[in-house]
């Protein structure tokens, strides 16, 4: 049967939409409300896109596709991402 | 997965059957965007619910009870492999669309897990779509989609939803789980429909 692979198997299609490292960021699941880093996501993938799953509930927090010279990002089950900006105020 | 052929072009074999952008594959990998539900065929239903909110469910026996289908054909996974001679069994979808009163042009099937997969209510019909309970000869394993999946090979393969539960009929069109996260909404192999915007 299909398992779910390593956490930090987003870290990489994460990276390449984001252009930094988001395994630190913060997340909040839409459907349970639990918080915690997308590294600790449940992932499947990576194709035909990367799933990324509230390791509470199961809920589809994200989804990472990559077609030829584009990626399309989905955020169907995060009501909130947090991450660190350089700066600040 | 064991890679076959790349298209043999120009030795007059496949080029007909292989859609552009994919190459030939004797396995069947598996690919899926969640856990893979266990489902007992004891209480396993499929049920159809109209664009009036009007609902007709099946159970395991009364899908087998019905006139069954063998559909023998090649599939087009998005992820580039195609596999030929895939031989199925299972009930078409005009069977179970026969009497109903619809006047919908879209559907939704959606899933055990909360997958879901839009498609044209007409992409269903004239012996296009079948919900499949058998692989091979045998029944079809969880990790293909078991106990039943739909199947719809003129299109991309992600469009054969595993683990089917039922089938909404829309009067708008819904795009479903990877439709809306950038894969395309049709999925026609032929025309390569693979990502959204292209």
């Amino acid at each position: 049967m299909q398992q779910p692979v390593d956490g930090n198997a987003a870290a990489g299609p994460l990276a390449q939409f984001f252009g930094r490292d988001m395994t630190a960021a913060q997340g909040v699941c839409a459907q349970c409300g639990m918080n915690g880093p997308l590294g600790e996501a449940t992932v499947y993938g990576p194709a035909p896109g990367t799933v990324l799953r509230c390791p509470n509930c199961d809920n589809v927090l994200m989804t990472l596709v990559e077609a030829p010279g584009r990626m399309m990002a989905a955020m169907p089950g995060l009501s909130m991402l947090e991450t660190s900006v350089q700066g600040g105020r | 997965m064991a890679v076959v052929s790349k298209g043999f072009k120009g030795r007059g074999g496949h080029d007909d059957r292989l859609p552009p952008g994919q190459y030939l594959t004797t396995g069947f990998p598996v690919l899926s965007a969640g856990p893979t539900p266990r489902l007992d065929t004891a209480d396993w239903t499929f049920t159809l619910v109209t664009e009036a909110g009007r609902e007709r469910t099946w159970t395991w026996d009364e899908l087998l009870d019905l006139p069954q289908s063998a559909p023998h054909t090649d599939i087009h996974c998005v992820t580039g492999w195609s596999k030929f001679d895939t031989d199925w069994q299972g009930v078409s979808l005009d069977v179970l669309l026969d009497d109903v009163d619809t006047g919908a042009e879209f559907a939704e099937a959606y899933c055990h897990g909360g997958y879901t997969t839009n498609l044209p209510l007409a992409d269903l019909r004239d012996g296009k779509a079948w919900i499949a309970h058998t692989f091979d000869g045998d029944p079809l394993t969880a990790e293909h989609g078991g106990p039943a999946r739909l199947l719809v090979p003129h299109l991309y393969f992600w469009k054969s939803a595993k683990w089917v539960k039922g089938l909404r009929l829309l009067d708008r069109d819904r795009p479903g789980f990877w439709e809306r996260a950038g894969y395309h909404n049709y999925g026609d192999p032929w025309r390569e429909q693979r990502y959204w915007n292209s």
